[in-house]
């Protein structure tokens, strides 16, 4: 391997990674701190109804459920290779995969769709909204194409893949993992640290705030000036 | 017990001109900024309508209020764990359809045509896009006075259970008959909007009441729009965050009158405060309909009742509000007179905005003459009535007639006594007899006059004493807010990225 490469591939994935993760964690609680009413998922829902349906359901659906994907391989490499030792199993879990990553693109290119063409979208229509769009197209299609040229992720992402992320989780980075792969699992990778780079600067901030507390409120608020903040209500 | 204030409203509908200032006043304060163009804090509705947004009333469509289910009161639009499913896309969210798109002219057009044979006209321009706007299909009071009615009249949802004769006769020509039906934020008990945030952006001041939805913390999941049943929270499309009427609290907490309150014409409003147990709220909301207004206003509590007073004392209530509280106009007109009713209590948030119910259109006669007294049945003008009883009972009565007939009557009976006094052509013993058959005495008819007629800004507006010490804790550090949009904001209210 020459050294340019090898030289690259330590700028990419192991200063890039640390290089997006501070930027995340700095500027999201900067910007909570400074700047809390830019924090807000922005709907546009009341400006278009019908194909907001069809971009953002199936594209939220398919996108949790695939980062829940990643994030399990990532805690659980052995216990997902222990499933997959059965192929049918492996089948299962792989084409339930791809099932979910369509699906993303699918809502993802409505949203593209119904960002072009509505003007009145258009309006609420940022450049980082465009960045991100396009982030996470990149995103969605190469990881689609590793999914179905080189087969069997499921299984090879908990030996190579999740190892070079424990490695960075250590503060080690281990290139070794990363630099022999294919050039779209790469891109993958690289894209993927931009996303987290470039998340704190956009609308991408809502995913911080859903509102858990929710499920375990009691329906009523009620705020005093004087008795300590939120007593809830009494009633409801 | 556990007694609360409540900073309440009586909008005394008899006296309503339909002139539209105090929606006026209201958009000149607060709602003439960047996307809340369309938003109408308070809007004036000629009734029957379909109203603002179209068809507010009609629950199948928008999913409004509270429903009983299981002697469990359940919001309609949504719950826990569909919330979880339903937060990227609300199924029950109206949208700018619903209301309208908000336009301006292209003024500068007048001027600046170039010379020709015909006159030039200024084009609208959408506010939302700056866009030539094609058609304007609707606009925030586009059936008023009953402004294509055929349309938008007829499918007034209060309408369904009437008979085919009521219907027709409510719209035939000559016999026309209407009413104006102004409406903000009731700042209910039980409010849904509050019950339905995710984020619990939106809450009721302990204080005052005031529901209000806080700007840092909402993240436009917009759960509130659609659980309102009367539509009286805004999304706001440019920010990101919903906004709804704040009952003018900064004039509130100064003394003075909430803006509508102030500048309205007709001097129907009325505001003051109502001493209530909060810990009924569950139990009142899920009474069945028909006991609802009796429940509600049981729920209310006398601010003379010395064991009513010791509570409030004990939850912290000062004096000031409490003496505030005796001299309330809203409790006279709802607790004493028991004239003025909550709309659509139904929808089971218990609101405090009342209504007085309009004795005009129903007195007017079918064939065009004034009142007819001369009759041995004093109200049988209120059983004809040309605007049907029934209709009036599904907007105040839940469905239900006596409430709304008691008020009527009762309003009818002080009109024949002062006619009585001051005109009399009618003897004070028939009149006597009318106060007595609608359950009133002189006294109170005097009251009544008093506080309907002749009454001073002073009378109308009862304006409890903003807690001085509490004034000063908001203004702790008055440095923290330079340069800012208002309390609670470190920099202007910025759309996010
Ligand atoms: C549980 C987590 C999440 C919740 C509750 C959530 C909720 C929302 C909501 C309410 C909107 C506004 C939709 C509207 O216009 O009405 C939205 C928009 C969006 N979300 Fe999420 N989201 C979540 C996770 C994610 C994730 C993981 C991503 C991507 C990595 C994502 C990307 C986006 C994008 C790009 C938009 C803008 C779409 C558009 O309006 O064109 N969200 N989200
Ligand atoms: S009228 Fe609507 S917005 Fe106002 S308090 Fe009641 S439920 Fe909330
Ligand atoms: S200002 Fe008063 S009289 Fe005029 S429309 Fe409003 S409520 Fe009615």
């Amino acid at each position: 391997m020459d050294s340019w490469a090898h030289y690259l591939d330590q700028v990419l994935f192991a200063v890039l990674p640390y290089v997006a993760v501070f930027t995340l964690i700095l500027v999201t609680i900067q910007r909570y701190r400074a700047q809390r009413f830019s924090y807000s998922s922005l709907s546009s829902q009341f400006l278009e109804n019908r194909q907001h349906f069809w971009g953002l359901v199936p594209f939220h659906y398919g996108i949790l459920t695939i980062i829940a994907g990643h994030v399990v391989a990532f805690l659980i490499p052995r216990e997902i290779l222990a499933w997959n030792s059965h192929p049918l199993r492996l089948y299962i879990l792989e084409l339930s995969a791809l099932v979910f990553a369509l699906m993303t693109l699918i809502g993802l290119l409505a949203g593209m769709v119904r960002r072009w063409t509505n003007p009145k979208i258009r309006i609420v229509t940022s450049a980082s909204d465009w960045i991100i769009y396009l982030l996470l197209f990149v995103q969605i299609v190469s990881g689609i194409y590793v999914a179905v040229f080189y087969p069997w992720g499921s299984s090879w992402f908990s030996t190579s893949a999740a190892p070079y992320l424990w490695s960075l989780v250590k503060l080690n980075p281990d290139v070794s993992f990363v630099a022999s792969m294919p050039h779209m699992v790469k891109l993958h990778i690289i894209n993927a640290f931009l996303l987290i780079g470039f998340f704190p600067f956009t609308r991408l901030v809502h995913i911080l705030v859903i509102p858990n507390p929710y499920l375990w409120r009691k329906p009523q608020v009620v705020r005093w000036y004087g008795k300590p903040k939120e007593t809830a209500g009494g009633g409801a | 017990m556990n007694v609360r204030s409540q900073i309440a409203m009586v909008f005394h509908l008899d006296k309503c001109i339909g002139c539209h200032t105090c929606s006026i006043a209201c958009k000149n304060v607060w709602t003439d900024r960047k996307g809340t163009e369309y938003m109408w804090w308070n809007n004036v509705e000629t009734k029957p309508g379909t109203g603002f947004p179209t068809q507010w009333e009609n629950q199948d469509k928008y999913n409004g209020g509270w429903v009983t289910f299981q002697e469990k009161l359940e919001l309609r639009s949504t719950s826990k764990t569909k919330t979880v499913f339903n937060i990227f896309h609300n199924p029950h969210q109206p949208s700018m359809d619903d209301y309208y798109e908000p336009w301006t002219y292209d003024y500068q057009h007048l001027f600046n045509a170039p010379e020709g044979n015909d006159q030039p006209t200024a084009i609208p321009l959408s506010l939302v896009t700056g866009k030539p706007m094609e058609t304007i299909e609707a606009g925030p009071n586009w059936d008023d006075d009953l402004g294509g009615s055929p349309v938008y009249a007829a499918n007034d949802p209060n309408l369904k259970n009437l008979p085919e004769d009521q219907r027709d006769q409510l719209f035939a020509i000559e016999r026309l008959v209407y009413f104006y039906f102004p409406r903000i934020c009731n700042h209910c008990l039980n409010p849904s909007c509050v019950a339905a945030c995710p984020s619990g952006a939106l809450y009721k001041r302990g204080e005052d009441g005031i529901v209000l939805v806080d700007q840092q913390r909402c993240r436009a999941w917009r759960a509130c729009v659609a659980a309102c049943p009367y539509k009286k929270v805004f999304y706001n499309w440019f920010t990101g965050k919903s906004e709804k009427c704040i009952l003018c609290f900064p004039r509130l907490e100064t003394g003075q009158a909430p803006a509508c309150f102030h500048s309205c014409v007709g001097r129907i409003r009325y505001l003051g405060v109502l001493l209530y147990d909060a810990e009924r709220i569950e139990e009142v909301a899920k009474r069945p309909d028909i006991e609802l207004i009796d429940a509600h206003r049981a729920m209310i509590l006398d601010p003379h009742d010395p064991e009513v007073i010791a509570a409030a004392r004990t939850n912290g209530i000062s004096d000031g509000v409490i003496e505030s509280a005796q001299k309330s106009p809203v409790y006279q007109f709802v607790k004493v007179w028991k004239l003025a009713l909550p709309p659509h209590i139904e929808y089971r948030t218990l609101p405090m905005l009342f209504y007085v119910p309009p004795l005009s259109p129903v007195m007017a006669r079918r064939d065009g003459d004034t009142v007819d007294h001369v009759s041995d049945n004093l109200f049988h003008d209120i059983d004809e009535s040309r605007v049907p009883m029934q209709f009036l009972a599904n907007l105040f009565g839940a469905g239900h007639e006596g409430k709304v007939r008691y008020a009527l009557a009762k309003q009818k009976a002080v009109r024949l006594y002062r006619r009585a006094v001051t005109v009399g052509d009618i003897t004070m013993a028939m009149a006597e007899r009318a106060l007595r058959e609608a359950d009133c005495t002189v006294d109170e008819a005097e009251e009544i006059y008093r506080l309907t007629s002749l009454c001073t800004f002073d009378d109308r507006f009862v304006i409890p004493p903003a807690q001085r010490e509490q004034a000063i804790e908001m203004m702790k550090d008055p440095h923290e807010h330079r340069q800012g949009a208002g309390f609670g904001f470190l920099t202007g209210p910025r759309r996010g990225l």
